[in-house]
């Protein structure tokens, strides 16, 4: 039984010949390179962005938070600041990302844990209506503040 | 466009080039008279004829059933011998499928893909449809050929392909499941072992671009969601067994 350790290829592949990417450059970016892919592949990336996207706003909230340690009145300047038009708008996007990469997740768990192995694009397709309600809604309610 | 028009249409092919010693590939483009039913192996094959015999390509059967033609055309995994030129625009961009090494020009190693088969259980099986029957001379026994034609589409549009060598792909995994499905006698524990790993079935996302590229039905997507399902139920069971009363 062969095992998942690297195959002969990968250590001799130099000297095979280049292995093809799909895109310019190397690995990774190939999933940029929209050419003939599909919904799934999009579906792929945008979650991928969205991760990302959500790993930098943990750092910056947990940035933002520290600036209680430097009293009452630099919190009241942020506070200001975040309940500008453009902040609450960038709250808007964080919605977004949340709901994409949350409803995507709960898609991804069903499909590859084969409960329903053959209906990715209708549920994508159902978390993007559901998505787009909370979101409509969410967006109302976070400008109606502004 | 006139009857006379459509046979003489021109479509540029931009082609993928290399060859052993070369520093990097590069692509040289083509002018090629087309028709109507003018396939990219076609083309590929003119081109070779009549502009360039040192072009590298490999192809068999004519008809979608030995899949020795897959490339990738326009960015999208392809069986060469089937897809109409005309379908694709002015200027097709033709390359070798994608996560194998290149061997020459749209030519790829195809070991890389075999070498992530299971090693204890062959890809072709002994058909037990045909027991009854005397093979001709020359042939030890019949084989079942299952919907899998081996081409690496695959293996070329799985985007996680890319992020490391050690992940077995789609055709393996799909193959495993379809021992799974129906083990004809075999012992499967052992191949749900071999899948049940980082590398194996869980290191899928789950994008069905493998089931997108295609060209034979196998949804080796699909497949591989059914051997985790598979897999869960394995452990689910050992857990119910491990559990006192």
């Amino acid at each position: 039984m062969s095992t998942h350790e690297d195959p002969s290829w990968l250590s001799e592949r130099d000297a095979l010949g280049p292995i093809q990417r799909k895109g310019v450059g190397p690995g990774p970016i190939g999933w940029l390179d929209p050419r003939g892919r599909g919904l799934g592949h999009v579906a792929f990336v945008a979650n991928r962005i969205t991760g990302l996207g959500l790993v930098a706003y943990l750092y910056l909230h947990l940035g933002v938070l520290s600036m209680l340690l430097f009293g009452e009145d630099a919190w009241g300047d942020f506070l200001r600041l975040a309940t500008t038009t453009i902040f609450l708008w960038l709250d808007v996007v964080l919605l977004f990302g949340l709901l994409y990469h949350g409803l995507n997740g709960i898609r991804v768990t069903l499909v590859g844990t084969g409960f329903v192995p053959d209906r990715h694009r209708a549920l994508w397709w159902a978390g993007g209506v559901i998505g787009t309600v909370v979101l409509t809604a969410g967006a109302l309610h976070i400008l109606g503040g502004a | 466009m006139t009857a006379t028009e459509e046979r003489t249409a021109t479509r540029r092919l931009r082609v993928f080039r290399f060859k052993r010693g070369d520093e990097r590939p590069h692509f040289d483009a083509f002018d090629v008279p087309v028709g109507p039913r003018t396939t990219v192996l076609d083309a590929l094959v003119w081109v070779r004829v009549h502009r360039d015999h040192t072009l590298a390509l490999r192809h068999s059967c004519l008809h979608a059933s030995c899949g020795t033609c897959g490339l990738r055309a326009n960015g999208r995994e392809v069986l060469a011998c089937v897809t109409a030129v005309r379908d694709l625009g002015l200027e097709i961009t033709v390359e070798p499928i994608a996560n194998i090494p290149v061997l020459a020009d749209l030519v790829v190693d195809m070991r890389s893909m075999y070498e992530r088969f299971p090693d204890e259980h062959p890809i072709i099986r002994r058909s037990e449809l045909a027991d009854g029957a005397s093979p001709p001379e020359g042939i030890d026994e019949y084989v079942r050929f299952e919907d899998c034609i081996e081409c690496g589409l695959c293996l070329s549009a799985c985007p996680v392909v890319v992020t490391t060598g050690r992940y077995v792909g789609p055709a393996a995994l799909a193959f495993a499941e379809r021992v799974v499905e129906e083990p004809r006698g075999a012992d499967v524990a052992d191949l749900l072992a071999w899948a049940d790993d980082p590398d194996g079935a869980w290191r899928c996302h789950a994008i069905f671009e493998c089931t997108e590229a295609c060209p034979s039905n196998v949804n080796p997507a699909a497949r591989i969601m059914a051997l985790r399902g598979s897999l869960l139920g394995r452990d689910l069971q050992a857990a119910r067994k491990a559990t006192p009363g």
